[in-house]
């Protein structure tokens, strides 16, 4: 088969980074070919050069073997390269024909009108070629995300477009709009699109790519075929050297004080009657399907969110917590799934940041701030954490995923945090850097403190938790112990209405028994 | 690791940028200062520069109120009025009451302080958008200071020292040849407290913290809506001592006055390179915006530009700064 679309030697420097070095894609009509890395491998750099966004400083492009030009967007479009990015770019008080088409509407009356009426039934013929249930006139703001994706596909195809990247188009979907996404993509594929598919999700990989290219630093490692090659050697090309995966011994915590309490917790209808509890030294798994209240019964112990009713008991004691504020004196962290809006002041430094929860401990008398002892504490974690940073001055946003977890989780260690919940902690953070996380969970709990893991990724969930808490439609459906299977989790997570009440009753018995 | 090395790379090259926009401001205030003085013989005239540093002064201290507020993200249209409105409270206090001189400055910088408590109070405890509530604050601070001064200009005639607070000159009497106005040696005495509490504070840091990412700082346990009202309770403060540096220079409190200065200050914030969108700003940078503004006007005044071109060139500026601006972070 020959090559729809070839880059190669292709170079790319930012002011002191060099993004791209001698890096290389082919991509063949009718395949889905998958692009891995970790963070910072250069793959969305390459792909933002193919769809005109950046400019490459060396190397060609090849388009049917003929080299091509692509300096802007608009250039890519007429090329017939559609990008898809991993934040959506759509217009939310718009139509969804209306975005699609946005700036080539069809017009009537001599060019002075816009034709709505042909508008419509431009996109609708769009979404029927993909087998899309959706009105055109639909406001894309009231949209979920899944759908919103379709319709940023449906745009990419309107431009006729021959070569399609996605960048983590599954990021934000749960397991049915994954399997809309992906008939989507087979349907492309049959009709000749070439498909660039940029994921962290290995299953994924196996799933729907034929070949994968492999980045690291920047440069181009191999291309394999997806089928016959075992994910661990994937992975190893993406990091350099072979990763262990190992289950976790469950210590037992039976004797062992519960730090945190949650009683009959209620807010809405996003958290029903929630009770658990958490013993020092323990990893509490969160497991459950997007939209299941898991992130909701954090931001309520954590006063992010109020509550309509529910005890809290810290060590015993009842805690009042109404605000952040509250729960942090009551030495409770939460390290939010979105570290950039909620964990992170990303234009500050990383000794600002890990302070940022312990800042007036730093304030001497009049507010004044010891910079050395923050210095020294900044750079305590920095070591203890092995945060990759040049300094302690540097810059949060500069950082890779990994460490600026890091980084959060050394702000809640400063303010000697006893419960540490985490949202998604791995979310968006390279494989390598996921075991880094894993083994600081893991000493964290041996360090006798109580932990609470929420996460979408059942593998995650089973390598950590030494209890999983499932939850179902704002429910708790139930409690497994640490060697549970993935099925058990399974079956409790898709546990609704009423049937979960009755569960409950006998669930304990199982969970709950120790 | 190389990928460490290079982001360290990104980094001393931002700061510099940073720097280099001030530098650049710095620079731009220089050519236009070389730029007057071989225009005009009369522009490097000492009592001219004195005349310019005079000018910047009101300007100058309501422009670092306006940058403690956009550092926080937000925005404060009220600064104008304010001042006026703290003038006014000085006549009232002084020439109504007959109060001693110390206690008429207090109230005026009480009054701003209060008046910053209820603008941040709109903003942290009710949501209300800054623009919005330090609208409402700027309209209702203007009907106040009519209300107080029953529409009148209000004089300090009967407290003899008040002019002195602007017009004195303390630098003067020390060192004969330097007759430096207070009022400039005020500006530079609440520039450098102002810098001193920005960089060295908790409520300095907490200021650039909140407009670094607001929601992060609450996350993180900490009392935002506090920190945020004595940020803007700060700025009411600056304010409060603009309004006695502008009615001890005109030896009177004029409640009529003060609209459009919020303008004028924020144009200074904007020149100086602190960010609108929050989390990024000096007070340096602040005065030396406040000074290319002075020095223009001077300039262009003593070219005989009319008044008109003045304004003219002045948007034209703003409209450049933020270009520069614009440009460093794309060069990123």
């Amino acid at each position: 088969m020959n090559a729809l679309v070839s880059m190669k030697d292709i170079e790319k420097s930012f002011p002191g980074v060099r993004a791209l070095h001698n890096a290389q894609l082919d991509l063949r009509a009718g395949e889905v070919h998958a692009l891995m890395g970790e963070n910072g491998a250069g793959k969305s750099t390459m792909m933002k050069i193919l769809a005109g966004i950046y400019r490459r400083d060396g190397g060609e492009i090849l388009l049917d073997g003929k080299p091509v030009e692509v300096n802007s967007p608009r250039q890519a479009q007429d090329l017939g390269i559609g990008i898809i990015h991993q934040e959506l770019n759509l217009m939310p008080h718009l139509t969804a024909a209306q975005n699609m088409f946005i700036g080539r509407e069809p017009r009537k009356a001599a060019g002075l009108l816009l034709d709505e009426a042909k508008l419509n039934a431009d996109a609708a013929e769009i979404f029927a070629s993909m087998h899309l249930k959706l009105d055109p006139r639909t406001l894309v703001g009231g949209l979920t995300i899944a759908r919103q994706q379709m319709v940023e596909i449906a745009k990419a195809l309107s431009y006729r477009s021959r070569v399609l990247i996605m960048d983590e188009p599954t990021a934000a979907l749960n397991d049915a709009e994954i399997n809309e996404l992906f008939a989507i993509i087979a349907r492309l594929k049959a009709e000749g699109v070439g498909i660039v598919y940029i994921s962290h999700k290995m299953d994924e990989l196996k799933r729907i790519a034929d070949r994968v290219t492999v980045m690291r630093d920047g440069e181009y490692i191999g291309t394999v075929p997806a089928a016959d090659t075992p994910v661990e050697k994937i992975i190893s090309m993406m990091v350099g050297r072979a990763l262990t995966e190992d289950r976790p011994e469950v210590p037992d915590h039976s004797n062992a004080e519960v730090v945190l309490e949650v009683r009959n917790l209620n807010r809405g209808a996003v958290i029903r009657d929630v009770s658990f509890s958490v013993r020092k030294g323990e990893i509490l798994g969160f497991a459950g399907l997007m939209g299941a209240g898991r992130t909701e019964v954090a931001r309520a112990i954590f006063g992010a969110d109020r509550r309509d009713s529910g005890d809290i008991f810290v060590h015993g004691k009842k805690v009042d917590i109404r605000m952040p504020q509250d729960a942090v004196r009551a030495g409770i962290g939460y390290l939010s799934e979105d570290r950039k809006h909620f964990g992170l002041a990303t234009g500050m430094d990383v000794r600002n940041n890990v302070v940022l929860a312990s800042l007036s401990r730093f304030a001497g008398p009049g507010g004044l701030l010891r910079e050395s002892a923050m210095h020294e504490a900044a750079s305590r974690y920095i070591d203890q954490l092995a945060i990759k940073t040049p300094s302690d001055r540097q810059e949060v946003r500069l950082l890779s995923g990994g460490n600026q977890q890091k980084i959060v989780i050394a702000k809640w260690l400063l303010r000697d945090c006893e419960v540490l919940i985490f949202d998604e902690p791995t979310r968006g953070i390279d494989v390598g850097a996921k075991n880094e996380i894993y083994k600081l969970l893991n000493a964290l709990a041996q360090q006798g403190r109580a932990i609470i893991v929420i996460s979408s990724e059942l593998p995650e969930i089973l390598r950590l938790s030494h209890r999983i808490a499932v939850m179902c439609e704002g429910r708790l459906t139930g409690i497994l112990s640490g060697g549970a299977s993935q099925e058990e989790i399974m079956h409790l997570a898709t546990l609704r209405g009423e049937a979960a009440n009755h569960n409950k009753q006998d669930k304990p018995a199982k969970g709950e028994a120790k | 690791m190389s990928a460490t090395a290079s982001t360290a790379n990104v980094s001393t090259a931002s700061r510099f940028s940073g720097a280099q926009h001030r530098l650049l401001a710095f620079a731009s205030l220089i050519a236009l200062i070389v730029v007057f003085s071989l225009a005009s013989p009369n522009f490097m005239q000492t009592s001219n520069i004195i005349a310019i540093l005079q000018a910047t002064s009101v300007n100058g201290v309501l422009a670092i109120a306006a940058t403690l507020v956009i550092i926080t993200g937000g925005i404060d249209l009220s600064v104008g009025t304010l001042m006026t409105f703290c003038a006014v409270v000085a006549g009232v206090v002084l020439t109504s009451w007959g109060m001693p001189l110390g206690l008429g400055v207090l109230a005026a910088i009480l009054a701003g302080a209060a008046s910053g408590i209820a603008s941040g109070t709109f903003v942290a405890k009710l949501k209300i958008p800054p623009f919005i509530a330090t609208l409402g604050m700027m309209l209702i601070l203007k009907g106040l200071s009519l209300v107080i001064s029953g529409t009148r200009p209000i004089y300090f005639n009967s407290t003899p020292g008040f002019t002195q607070i602007s017009q004195g000159s303390l630098i003067g009497t020390v060192i004969p040849g330097l007759p430096i106005p207070n009022g400039v040696l005020i500006l530079f005495l609440v520039a450098i407290a102002t810098s001193f509490i920005l960089e060295r504070t908790i409520l300095g840091r907490f200021t650039f913290a909140l407009g670094s990412n607001e929601e992060a700082v609450r996350l993180s346990g900490v009392n935002t809506d506090r920190w945020k009202i004595a940020v803007y309770a700060l700025a009411g403060a600056i304010c409060g001592i603009a309004g006695l540096l502008i009615a001890s220079r005109l030896n009177s409190a004029q409640p009529a006055l003060g609209q459009g200065y919020e303008l004028d200050a924020i144009a200074a914030v904007v020149i100086g390179g602190t960010s609108l969108s929050g989390g990024r700003g000096t007070i340096i940078g602040t005065l030396i915006g406040a000074l290319i503004i002075s020095v223009l006007a001077n300039g262009l005044r003593i070219l005989s530009v009319a008044q008109e071109w003045q304004t003219v060139v002045t948007g034209l500026i703003i409209i450049l700064a933020v270009y520069t601006d614009i440009l460093r972070r794309r060069g990123l």
